[in-house]
């Protein structure tokens, strides 16, 4: 018999080193995904929750929990939870933090619907100016928009507040 | 054992209401993603794909509960179904059209969605409920990015505007099967009935701002919901369908 506590342990430790594949500079914990890990009969069982619907990532980062985990020779179950449904209000700070250092603007504090027109206007994570423009509401993945600096007349993506 | 190359579903209630709305999202999403290589745009294009897997993403998660209740994968539900056994509504699956054509009915579709997925946030059924919490923040991004076509190219050239038009006309008769669907037991997910009015309210400012003019509700299309499809239907599933009909059971 493992001692659960200290098999909880390893695994967390474990899953800090799964980032999601389109953003490398946040963990599974930053973004919120993994929701929670516990130990049943010395197997771990890992709840993570999907963030948008059709986020290819989830398959890879599934993936690359179990692989993490075998890694570190922990049998484990990963178990999908649709419910509280996922959103940006759970990044953590530090994970804003490390969104802006990455170049990406990070989202806005309260997950709300907007109205039916109007852009959103993130701070350029480059300058720091909030001269911006939008150039897409759909970038490069489901969760970015593509926007412009006026000030250093950059390009940048926002994570979508959702 | 052979795999399995066709599939019978058992329809609950529940599991009618289920692949009503996955079909729907599934064959819209399929619609759209035809448009990959092809948009007018490269911001377009990536628009267009990302609003396909959003519409994808959401007939999976209600697939995969469909499957738990009727005995079949996610994968079987969408490979493995004649066309008399889809419950999509007939609009979606049209030819895509010319670009106006799908972004009107991206916005026809889109504006019955969004409150759709608003009111099923409420659903006593706790899966529909978190499917429909990611759904409706999603749908409002695709009504937002409809809208804003539709209103450029109605207010646009005289090209771009007749377009608009003639896609809003035709598709107009097919508006109607949207606030139809099956009884619901209880409270498991929304009537369409009581959106119409929202759904009109959203539309007639649209094609104002668009300079367009709303059609007359007339004789409307239907049969979707029953598994009277168009013939569209059938020529998206062979195309959808086709690796897995066969090479039945492939996996990589």
């Amino acid at each position: 018999m493992v001692d659960a506590a200290s098999l909880r342990e390893r695994a967390l430790a474990a899953l800090e080193a799964v980032t999601d594949p389109e953003i490398p500079v946040l963990t599974i914990a930053d973004l919120g995904i993994l929701r929670g890990v516990s130990v049943h009969d010395d197997v771990v069982e890992v709840t993570i929750t999907p963030t948008y619907s059709g986020c290819p990532a989830m398959n890879m980062i599934t993936l690359e929990i179990e692989t993490a985990l075998a890694r570190a020779g922990i049998a484990a179950r990963i178990r999908t939870s649709l419910s509280p449904a996922w959103t940006t209000d759970w990044l953590t700070d530090a994970a804003r933090s490390k969104l802006a250092a990455f170049g990406i603007a990070p989202p806005e504090r309260t997950a709300s619907r907007r109205a039916l027109f109007g852009e959103a206007r993130p701070v350029c994570p480059l300058c720091g100016s909030a001269d911006t423009e939008q150039i897409s509401e759909f970038g490069s993945t489901a969760c970015k928009s593509l926007h412009r600096c006026r000030a250093c007349r950059e390009p940048f993506d926002a994570f979508k507040c959702h | 054992m052979a795999a399995t190359t066709s599939i019978a579903v058992e329809e609950t209630p529940l599991a009618l209401q289920l692949l009503c709305r996955a079909d729907d999202a599934l064959i819209l999403g399929h619609r759209l993603s035809e448009w990959t290589g092809y948009a007018p745009t490269l911001e377009e294009e990536l628009a267009l794909a990302n609003i396909a897997l959003d519409l994808i993403g959401q007939a999976r998660a209600l697939y995969s509960y469909a499957g738990t209740l009727t005995g079949h994968t996610e994968d079987q539900l969408a490979y493995l179904r004649d066309a008399p056994a889809w419950r999509n509504c007939l609009m979606v699956e049209l030819p895509n059209g010319d670009f106006a054509f799908s972004i009107a009915r991206l916005l026809l579709v889109s504006a019955f969605a969004d409150p759709f997925w608003h009111a099923a946030t409420a659903s006593t059924d706790s899966t529909i409920a978190a499917v429909a919490a990611k759904a409706e923040k999603e749908t409002a991004y695709h009504l937002r990015h409809a809208a804003e076509w539709l209103i450029r190219l109605g207010d646009g050239t005289a090209e771009s505007h007749c377009r608009a038009q003639t896609a809003l006309d035709n598709l107009w008769p097919y508006t109607g099967e949207l606030f139809t669907s099956p009884p619901s037991d209880g409270d498991i997910a929304p009537d369409p009935m009581p959106l119409r009015e929202t759904w009109s309210a959203t539309v007639s400012g649209i094609l104002a701002r668009a300079t367009l003019k709303q059609p007359p509700d007339g004789w409307m299309q239907s049969g979707g919901r029953t598994g009277r499809h168009t013939e569209h239907l059938g020529h998206l599933l062979a195309e959808m369908q086709f690796l897995q009909r066969t090479y039945p059971g492939a996996s990589w």
